[in-house]
């Protein structure tokens, strides 16, 4: 066939180049986001502006190079985390986050790599991903910024909505409950599980770097307002109202039983370190069970 | 450790397990899969290997988790390659785009077993030919290989990877059940034998660096995790820097991109065996096990004078479709012997373009043509 074509606009390095560093390097932070990728998609009041920053800060804390950071995302607006930040990013298919951050991690154990994503994406098309992640322990530190629906397509209800609550797709209210996420994420063998919520950014920061420091499946939950999707439908208020909302809900209780967290709607909000415990990670099991017999010269079952 | 990863010599082994051999020489060292009959020997012939050379081997939850992560693995700077049969191809779809879109080298080999869905999960099927080109949404160029012994399951996994890295994107070994199966004498050259395509790296600033450019005929180096040039990659429509840009103009050249870079270069691509075509007045036009076929009808018929020709793609994807169209001007008929209900007779029909006729066997699975049935189909057009 012949085809026919609209003229290709080619790609302008230097008009490009200069659009992105235009105010560049103004804020402090700067050197943890990429050059031209602020302003944020982000409506106001949103709580992943939060998240982002904690993560920087924790990031700041421990001193690691860029370099050496990776974050991966899955799809919607906690998705969109890894677009910012100046390091090597991956924004993959919608719940595939945990998979293709496995990969990374086993090719390359020198990174710190997170997984930063949102609870729709983690915990219903990634469901399945997320327990068996954790199960094997690979070494990924996994934060899920949880509004309790899908608020880039435009607030429909999710796996983490509480029952009765109101989204465009519950407006009658929610008639199922929503996943308990650290009872899940202990229950699937992560050896870390905190909840904060964006009113904690200290707390955050926090578990954040500690997280950092251990070495296997962590999973940071990330309770944000999401305003639009979740906030007016649930007469919970703007941004700031929502944020309050949280600040009175939640109730700091570290070393809770994670099965005690479950969220409700207006009812109070369960928030702290829930789980700190040690386990070889899926690496250290793989060098110690089956390379080093492998390398011994053990056939294994024939194959 | 490392002579471990090059079986150099001869070998009585299966097709499975030639495939995995091949990624070994071609230097995989990451392997992530899911059990499924006829592909699971790739993976349990990875799992025992894979560790003795200082690979991963991980069986994942499901194929999507696979190809996943070994898109992941490819980013992390690691040769990473999966297996699956038709079942978990179609779940691989998902990623194979971002795979395309992200220009991520890495190979997938596909054992076809009969379908559509569960099917005929033991036995030999040739009907994801169409689903390895278009199974993923959206537009993307495609290559393809079919090896129709366990010798060519071994090189062509080796040329796969070759070819995944030169192009940036997945590529496919479409092998079938009964290639897969079959065990036959396999030879692994010594290693300095084998041309392997190692991964090219930016060098230079990387604020110079364009990680998805599109302007030249080859895709730009693949700056992997932890280089220090801090690519974003990201299945959304991207400017060349890799940064999301959702409009109509980026839209174009991204995808024209992904389309030309092996349309335009298909040419080297393409890589056909030809039998006999000199003075041929019916063409076979075959790939996989059944190409075997079709080389004994080729043989037979001549013998009895007949002018019968055969061309076995080694590429299903690209097609040779110029090769074809040449063909069309003076056969009388293709005779595409497939087992399917038509999938390669399509991409030969628009070729022949009404030139010469193009006639299918269709066989819809579970077993190989004979010899004698596409002979006496054969000798209807001569
Ligand atoms: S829809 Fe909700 S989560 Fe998304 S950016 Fe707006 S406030 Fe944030």
């Amino acid at each position: 066939m012949k085809r026919h074509l609209r003229e290709l606009q080619p790609f302008n390095k230097e008009a490009e180049d200069k659009h992105i560093r235009e105010g560049h390097g103004l804020h402090p932070l700067d050197a943890y986001l990429k050059p031209g990728r602020i302003p944020h998609i982000w409506c106001p009041g949103c709580g992943l502006g939060v998240a982002l920053t904690a993560y920087i800060e924790a990031l700041h804390r421990k001193k690691f190079p860029v370099d050496q950071c990776s974050v991966v995302s899955g799809i919607g607006c906690t998705g969109r985390i890894a677009g910012y930040l100046d390091m090597d990013t991956y924004h993959t298919t919608h719940g595939r986050a945990i998979p293709f951050a496995t990969g990374l991690a086993l090719a390359r154990p020198d990174l710190h790599i997170t997984v930063f994503s949102g609870d729709g994406d983690l915990f219903a098309i990634g469901g399945n991903h997320m327990i068996h992640a954790a199960r094997r322990n690979v070494n990924l530190k996994v934060i899920c910024v949880n509004n309790f629906n899908y608020g880039m397509t435009g607030g429909q209800a999710g796996p983490t909505t509480p029952i009765d609550a109101k989204t465009s797709t519950t407006p009658m209210g929610n008639a199922e409950p929503g996943f308990n996420l650290p009872h899940l994420a202990h229950a699937s063998g992560a050896i870390y599980v905190a909840r904060w919520t964006t009113f904690h950014p200290r707390q955050l920061v926090h578990s954040i770097s500690e997280s950092f420091d251990r070495k296997g499946f962590t999973f940071i939950e990330v309770i944000a307002p999401c305003p639009i999707g979740y906030g007016r439908p649930n007469k919970l208020g703007d941004g700031l109202e929502e944020m309050r909302y949280y600040r009175e809900m939640s109730e700091v209780r570290n070393g809770a039983d994670p099965g005690t967290a479950e969220i409700r709607l207006r009812d109070k909000i369960l928030v702290g370190k829930f789980v700190d415990k040690e386990r070889p990670d899926f690496l250290e099991n793989y060098n110690n069970l089956v390379i080093a017999k492998a390398q011994a010269g053990k056939k294994g079952r024939a194959a | 450790m490392s002579d471990k990863d090059v079986l150099t010599g001869e070998h009585f082994i299966h097709g499975d397990a030639a495939c995995a051999e091949g990624g070994l020489a071609a230097g995989c060292r990451f392997f992530a899969g899911y059990p499924i009959t006829p592909a699971t020997e790739v993976a349990e012939r990875m799992a025992r290997r894979l560790p003795q050379v200082g690979g991963v081997y991980i069986q994942m939850e499901d194929e999507i988790a696979s190809m996943a992560a070994i898109l992941g693995a490819s980013w992390g700077g690691v040769k990473s390659m999966t297996s699956t049969s038709g079942p978990g191809f179609s779940l691989m779809m998902e990623n194979i785009g971002l795979g395309m879109m992200t220009e991520t080298p890495c190979v997938v080999v596909n054992i076809q077993r009969g379908g559509p869905s569960t099917g005929l999960p033991t036995l030999v099927g040739q009907a994801d030919v169409m689903q390895a080109r278009w199974g993923s949404h959206g537009d993307y160029g495609c290559i393809a290989l079919a090896p129709c012994s366990p010798q060519e399951c071994f090189d062509l996994t080796i040329h796969a990877f070759n070819l995944s890295e030169i192009y940036r994107q997945p590529v496919f070994v479409m092998a079938d059940e009964v290639v897969a199966h079959m065990t036959e004498r396999v030879v692994i050259p010594p290693r300095e034998k084998i041309h392997i395509v190692g991964r090219k790296k930016p060098t230079g600033n990387p604020g110079d660096y364009l990680p998805f450019d599109s302007a030249g005929p080859l895709p730009a180096p693949m700056a992997v995790a932890g280089d220090g040039f801090h690519v974003h990659v990201t299945g959304l429509t991207h400017d060349e820097r890799g940064y999301p840009v959702i409009t109509d103009v980026v839209q174009e050249r991204n995808v024209r991109h992904l389309v030309d870079k092996i349309r335009d270069n298909a040419h080297k691509i393409i890589s056909v065996e030809e039998t006999a075509l000199e003075d041929a007045d019916v063409v076979l036009i075959a790939y996989g096990c059944t190409a075997r076929v079709a080389r004994q009808v080729v043989e037979d018929l001549r013998e009895k004078g007949l002018k019968v020709g055969l061309v076995r793609l080694i590429t299903i994807w690209p097609f040779p479709s110029d090769l074809i169209r040449r063909l069309a001007d003076r056969v009388k008929a293709f005779v595409v012997p497939e087992i399917n209900y038509g999938q390669m007779a399509y991409e030969v029909e628009r070729a022949a373009a009404g030139k010469a006729e193009t006639v299918l066997f269709g066989v819809m699975g579970g077993s190989v043509h004979t010899p004698e049935e596409i002979e006496d189909l054969v000798m209807e057009y001569l």
